[in-house]
């Protein structure tokens, strides 16, 4: 059973490094690209109304998120320095995150909202869903 | 001949939006606007005035599309990228101050086709590079590109048109937009930042690397004498497309001689097939008008000029074009509301250029929208979308419309 660490865009780092500290056999490092961000760029288009159909910036989005999501799982599996596989999900962020760690043996995650206070809101929306929604076990780790 | 237009009118539409067998968006329009003529549902001086009326508009068009994309080539929104990287340091708030900078002056000077096809990628590509969420950021550069559009008559085809109907000077529009585009943007960005407190608020890295700062001093200075050229031209009474001409010119004739693209690219970003699908387009939208429309959107439409009215106009406008689309929407209103005056021709614009950003493109091409992104296998969050669209809307409407009143009562129409 893997120990899922979630590569989020910003809070990545404390993830991997908490990782690290827990130890394990088998890491899979997972990041998942929102879908309703390519999915406006695309709405936006539509709003143009057939203008510009070959230049489609929904479709350029989803290219450079890609790109994006095999960097971030490079500079993440480096900075592991261990072992590991790599996934990257693309969907409703949360439901994605759900979905990936229904095996896991453990789920390492960061708090991602107004952490200068502890208390709900250093948890973002999608993090909250995670965090309740989870059927692993979770470790939920302060940035640093 | 009210059935034959309107069943045209829905044909071109559905078409432009929905594309079949991969035809430009012109294949429907200009047969359906041949159709109309031959069918006399419009005289032909009225299809001749319409073609008057709508040619300086799309070419206007034509010569700030070219110059956006050889903006493009040159580098400038690759700049801008750079520049709203160094500017936020990583912080996700001062990145959304960058973000709405930029967009809002994209918007207004090279129109909303260069924020939303040009500038959006950019924007996602600076986000992903700073480690912020990009969300915020995107969803910002596709509310600015309609909301930012109010500043100037290139910033939006709706402008184009309402300017060629409303008789005001390039530089009276700007004045009395100019306190509207504030005030819509400043709401807009105080919707944002409570929106997206959360993702705004998470946790900033100071970026790893700084590129260095390009700028791309000649396209920068062909846009700036270009806004210059705008001005001047108005002030002597030439009709200031030739100024946006003269720009694009400057730009590609650089370009080729450069060999930094060619002639084939230029024409294609002229996008001459929409140019077609707007003439034709525009009569059909005239054969509906004058066919019985008109004397329903009469009743529709408040009298006066006052404040009550012009909020009516403006919400009558966001109403159509969220029904419809904006476009069609803007060439209904236009012959109904241009003897009123200016001032309600510009609540119409208000209307018509805030109001998509509650369904994006009207709900008709939200609608066919959402059916090709099905068949594309996605599934997009519209009742987030939805929902920040009822938040931005009426308070950028309301805040706009009071703001255009004002103006009006200073400046004067």
């Amino acid at each position: 059973m893997a120990v899922v660490v979630w590569i989020a865009d910003d809070t990545w780092p404390d993830c991997v490094d908490a990782a690290r500290a827990h130890g394990g056999e088998d890491f899979l490092l997972l990041h998942v690209s929102d879908h309703d961000v390519p999915g406006a760029a695309h709405g936006a288009l539509a709003g143009l109304f057939g203008r510009h159909p070959a230049r489609d910036p929904g479709a350029r989005v989803d290219d450079l998120a890609a790109g994006h999501s095999t960097r971030l799982l490079e500079a993440a599996a480096e900075r592991l320095g261990l072992p590991c596989r790599t996934e990257t999900r693309t969907g409703r962020v949360e439901h994605e995150v759900v979905a990936a760690c229904r095996d896991a043996s453990l789920l390492v995650l960061c708090r991602d909202g107004d952490v200068s206070h502890a208390g709900p809101r250093s948890l973002g929306p999608a993090t909250r869903f995670v965090v309740d929604h989870a059927l692993c076990p979770v470790l939920l780790v302060w940035p640093s | 001949m009210l059935a034959l237009s309107v069943l045209l009118l829905v044909a071109v539409l559905v078409c432009a939006v929905v594309r079949p067998w991969g035809w430009p968006e012109a294949a429907v329009a200009v047969p359906a606007a041949v159709v109309v003529v031959l069918a006399g549902a419009l005289p032909l001086d009225h299809v001749v005035d319409e073609a008057v009326r709508l040619g300086p508009v799309i070419g206007f068009l034509a010569a700030i599309l070219v110059l956006a994309q050889l903006c493009d080539d040159e580098g400038l929104f690759h700049a801008c990228g750079t520049w709203m990287a160094r500017a936020s340091g990583g912080r996700p708030r001062t990145l959304l101050g960058g973000v709405f900078v930029t967009a809002s002056v994209t918007t207004a000077v090279l129109s909303l086709d260069a924020t939303v096809v040009l500038l959006t990628p950019v924007v996602f590509a600076t986000a992903a590079q700073l480690g912020v969420r990009p969300k915020p950021h995107v969803y910002a550069c596709t509310h600015l590109s309609n909301s930012a559009s109010l500043l100037l008559p290139v910033s939006n085809l709706t402008n184009l048109l309402a300017f060629a109907s409303s008789g005001l000077s390039f530089t009276r529009f700007a004045a009395l937009m100019a306190l509207p585009w504030v005030v819509a943007i400043a709401v807009e960005y105080v919707v944002f930042r409570r929106f997206f407190r959360t993702d705004l608020d998470a946790p900033a890295h100071a970026p790893v690397v700084h590129p260095p700062q390009e700028l791309p001093v000649f396209a920068l200075s062909v846009v700036g004498l270009t806004l210059v050229g705008f001005v001047v031209a108005s002030a002597t009474g030439i009709d200031p497309a030739w100024a946006a001409c003269a720009g694009a010119l400057v730009m590609a004739g650089r370009a080729l001689v450069r060999k930094r693209t060619s002639v084939g690219k230029v024409v294609r970003a002229a996008s001459l097939p929409f140019l077609a699908f707007v003439l034709g387009l525009g009569i059909v939208v005239r054969a509906v008008v004058d066919n019985g429309l008109d004397d329903v959107l009469k009743l529709a439409l408040p009298d006066g000029t006052g404040l009550l009215a012009l909020l009516g106009v403006a919400a009558v406008a966001a109403v159509l074009a969220n029904v419809i689309n904006n476009l069609p929407a803007v060439l209904v209103l236009l012959p109904l509301v241009a003897p009123l005056g200016p001032g309600v021709v510009l609540a119409v614009l208000l209307g018509v250029n805030l109001g998509p950003n509650l369904t994006y493109a009207g709900s008709l091409a939200t609608l066919l929208w959402r059916r090709i992104v099905h068949d594309h296998d996605t599934e997009v969050n519209l009742p987030e979308f939805t929902k920040l669209g009822l938040l931005a809307v009426p308070a950028t409407l309301v805040a706009a419309v009071v703001a255009l009143w004002a103006s009006l009562r200073l400046i004067g129409g």
